[in-house]
Formats: structure tokens, C-alpha cells, sequence
């Protein structure tokens, strides 16, 4: 009754673990997976630092038991691009205009605007503004961030052409 | 481990959360869990038993019948925004969900456990309660349906018994040439409002034939403007009207919190129901 076996997919991987039933899916994958992208700031859904996509969609993953995620797919932030291979976009874009400084955000950042961007290819400043509206950065100040998505929103549909 | 132990169900039926509901002792559901999972990681609730409404069949979908749209408790915030028939019949829904939480927390958020937790500023429990929504509650006796205005009986406290649980939510399409308008004044978007205003107006040629004017946030439920409705109804759409009816609000009974002082709250009431009221009535005429 305390814990259960799950199965479900991070990353594309395949994977089969333990997981107590009260455990939620960021601890899960942090802990028991080992995929420590993914971080943790408040706990109680207000900060976005732990945002995952779930089936596709933007979710927080400190508002999700991991038992809810059997036989899901998740992607973290590690599963954005290959391993050694080129950046997402939306990664270069941050690193090329200073999109983070701690970096502490930065995975629910990255998380939350790769769904926006496939919804919205084409979004104003004022739209991205209010996509991050449930992400917290201390550093940057935001503009930054801003400016990161509209350089990778461009690099996106010209890739897309 | 965030929350305290307790013991997890995930059923598949209908029929299987009644009779868990039934035979157990501090059970607790759980929808989407923007509100209830914060709560079990701050250990502000500790349920001995969890039940998971997220794998229950029946629970979702949008559908339009006989002049009202029926939307199932677990249909996920996001699917009500974006829903073509949302979007076309009932406009003011999907105008307040821009303001609930943010694109991740309505992915999960359901429109059922907004109602069911009866936050005083949820926006939902406002256009519920401005479109006189009827509730589908189901019991081990079977389904009994509940106007939304018998739904609140206190601080977050709906009025469901232990064995019941919502299942559906019917919302009334109001006749055309009707206009709505959502405003909400907080501290950052997709924060809880401090106070929220939902406004329907049906004009019939010059003269406002019916109108519906909810305020959110100033009490511990929603509060219907029943007098400032009933000046509205047969006068014009003008500036004057409009005026009048909002001045209404400075005599609610409103509350005080670290956030704003009850004065503060009467007077945000006033200046929303006034600017909605105007954007219904400009919708309304075009």
C-alpha cells in the first residue's frame, strides 16, 4: 500500500522502478531516477523550477504523484536535446543572450517554453511574458528571458521553412 | 517525502470512487491537484486515503445539449480554454480561465476540483455562479443535481456529503445578443484575485433585458449583486446605469485580509463591476 512498482517513459527511455506512493514524480526522477535537471524550489506549485512535460504538456512536477505518471511519458530538461549533440534552440538562445545566470530556473524555463513555442511559433514579447507568468527568476530580471525566446521562436520557424 | 503517509486509490469507475468513498475514513479526492497536492506537501491536509479520480472513466468532456453545455468534473482547464464550443457558447468561461493559475497548472487543473475547493477568489466558482450553473452530484442514492447558488455552506466548504462526489457541471447558454465580460484585479497574473468581477447583460434593442453580476474574492463565497441586477433590468447600457449599479458595491460586507483591507475590496468591486459591465454591454451590441 505504501509503495508501488511503476513503469513509464522519461526521456524516451523506458523505465521501471519503486517509488513510494506518496513520493511526487520531481523526487522520483531526481532521486530514484537520478535526472537531477529537473529542480525543486517551493514544493507547492508557485516557483515552476520542477515544470515537466507530461505527455507533451507542461506540468509541475511537484503537483504530481509519480505513481500518476505510469505509464506517462516525460520529458525533463535532460531530454530537450541529445547527449552531445547540438542545443535545443530555445538552450542556445539562452546561452547567447544571457538567459540565465543561476541557473536555478532554468530547467521549468525551458521546459515551459518548448510546449508554448510548439503551440505559439510566433508569439509576441507580451505573450512569452505572460507563458513564463508561473516561472520565478531572481537573476536575470527577466528581459533576458524574454529576449531568449524571441531568438529561438526565430530559429525555430526558420528551421521549420 | 513532502506529504504525511496515506494510503493510494486509483479507480477506474464511477462506481468504484462511490463505494471507496462509502468505506472509508478520511478519504480525500484528488483531481488535478493544484490545490489539494500543495496542500498535502505543506502538511496543511493529511487524508489516511487518497483516491485518484485521474484514472476514472466517464469523468471528461464537453457537450452541448438541449441549451446547455455539460462539462464533465475532471475536463482539464486547459481543454475548456481552448474549446472551440467554450470559446463560441459561453466566451466568458474561457475569458476568466486566462486568469486561473498559468498554462502548467491548468495542463492539470480541472474544472470540478475548482468548484469542489471553493477557493473565495476562484474564477470558476464566479462564472459558475454568474451563469447559474446546475451541479451533478453523484451518491451512493444515486445522482441529485444542485444549483450552484445551494453549492457553497461556508469557507471552502462545499456542500457535498462525505460519500458524494461532483461528476458534472451544467452551465445555461444564455439567448443571443448577450454580451460578458471577466475582470480581475491581482497582485500578478494568474495569482488569486484580490477581487473578480463576471458580468452577463442581455440587451434587448436599447434596454438591458436581463443581468447577471458576480463579484469573487470579497467573501467567502461568491457574491451574487442581486439589487444592482435588478436596477440594471429595463434601464439603457449607458455610462449612467452602469455607474449607478456599481455604486451598489460600496454596501457589501467584505473581507480583510493580509492582502487589501475590506474598504479596499468594496472599492475594487465597484470599479470592476463598472468596467465589466461596460465591455459586456460593447460586446453585447456588436
Amino acid at each position: 500500500m505504501t509503495a508501488r512498482r511503476i513503469a513509464l517513459t522519461v526521456n524516451g527511455a523506458r523505465h521501471e522502478a519503486e517509488t513510494p506512493v506518496r513520493q511526487h514524480l520531481a523526487d522520483f526522477l531526481r532521486g530514484t531516477l537520478g535526472l537531477t535537471g529537473t529542480h525543486l524550489g517551493c514544493e507547492h506549485g508557485v516557483c515552476g523550477a520542477c515544470t515537466v512535460l507530461l505527455d507533451g504538456r507542461a506540468v509541475r512536477a511537484c503537483l504530481i504523484l509519480a505513481v500518476q505518471a505510469e505509464g506517462r511519458s516525460v520529458t525533463t530538461v535532460e531530454g530537450l536535446a541529445p547527449d552531445n549533440g547540438p542545443l535545443h534552440p530555445l538552450q542556445a538562445a539562452f546561452c547567447a543572450n544571457h538567459g540565465l545566470q543561476c541557473g536555478f530556473c532554468t530547467p521549468g524555463m525551458l521546459t515551459t517554453l518548448a510546449e508554448f513555442l510548439k503551440d505559439s511559433p510566433d508569439p509576441t514579447e507580451e505573450e512569452v511574458r505572460v507563458a513564463i507568468s508561473g516561472n520565478l527568476c531572481r537573476c536575470t530580471g527577466y528581459d533576458s528571458i524574454v529576449a531568449a525566446t524571441m531568438e529561438a521562436a526565430r530559429a525555430l520557424r526558420e528551421a521549420r521553412a | 517525502m513532502k506529504p504525511a503517509p496515506f494510503a493510494y486509490h486509483d479507480p477506474r469507475s464511477i462506481e468504484e470512487v462511490l463505494d471507496l468513498l462509502a468505506s472509508l475514513d478520511n478519504a480525500r479526492l484528488l483531481a488535478g491537484g493544484q490545490s489539494l497536492m500543495p496542500m498535502l506537501n505543506m502538511r496543511v491536509a493529511f487524508p489516511d486515503h487518497l483516491i485518484d479520480l485521474n484514472r476514472v472513466e466517464g469523468l471528461t468532456g464537453i457537450m452541448e445539449e438541449g441549451g446547455s453545455i455539460r462539462i464533465g468534473a475532471m475536463t482539464r482547464q486547459r481543454d475548456i480554454e481552448e474549446s472551440e464550443v467554450i470559446r463560441a457558447r459561453l466566451p466568458l468561461l474561457a475569458e476568466a480561465l486566462s486568469h486561473v493559475g498559468h498554462r502548467q497548472t491548468r495542463n492539470r487543473g480541472t474544472i470540478g476540483g475548482s468548484l469542489c475547493n471553493l477557493d473565495p477568489s476562484a474564477e470558476l466558482v464566479a462564472v459558475a455562479t454568474a451563469l447559474d450553473a446546475v451541479l451533478e452530484v453523484q451518491g451512493s442514492a444515486g445522482i441529485r443535481e444542485l444549483s450552484i447558488h445551494d453549492f457553497p455552506v461556508g469557507f471552502m466548504t462545499p456542500a457535498l456529503a462525505p460519500e458524494e462526489m461532483l461528476t458534472a457541471i451544467r452551465l445555461p447558454v444564455p439567448p443571443a445578443g448577450h454580451g460578458t465580460a471577466f475582470t480581475e484585479f491581482a497582485r500578478r497574473h494568474g495569482d488569486y484575485a484580490i477581487v473578480s468581477a463576471a458580468v452577463l447583460l442581455v440587451l434587448e434593442g436599447s434596454r438591458i433585458a436581463r443581468a447577471s453580476l458576480t463579484l469573487g474574492g470579497v467573501g467567502a463565497g461568491p457574491l451574487r449583486l442581486r439589487t444592482a441586477e435588478a436596477m440594471l433590468v429595463g434601464g439603457a447600457p449607458s455610462e449612467a446605469t452602469f455607474g449607478a449599479a456599481a455604486a451598489e458595491c460600496a454596501g457589501i460586507e467584505a473581507m480583510s485580509d493580509p492582502q487589501a483591507p475590506a474598504w479596499y475590496r468594496r472599492r475594487l468591486s465597484a470599479v470592476l463591476t463598472r468596467r465589466a459591465l461596460e465591455t459586456a454591454a460593447a460586446r453585447a451590441a456588436v
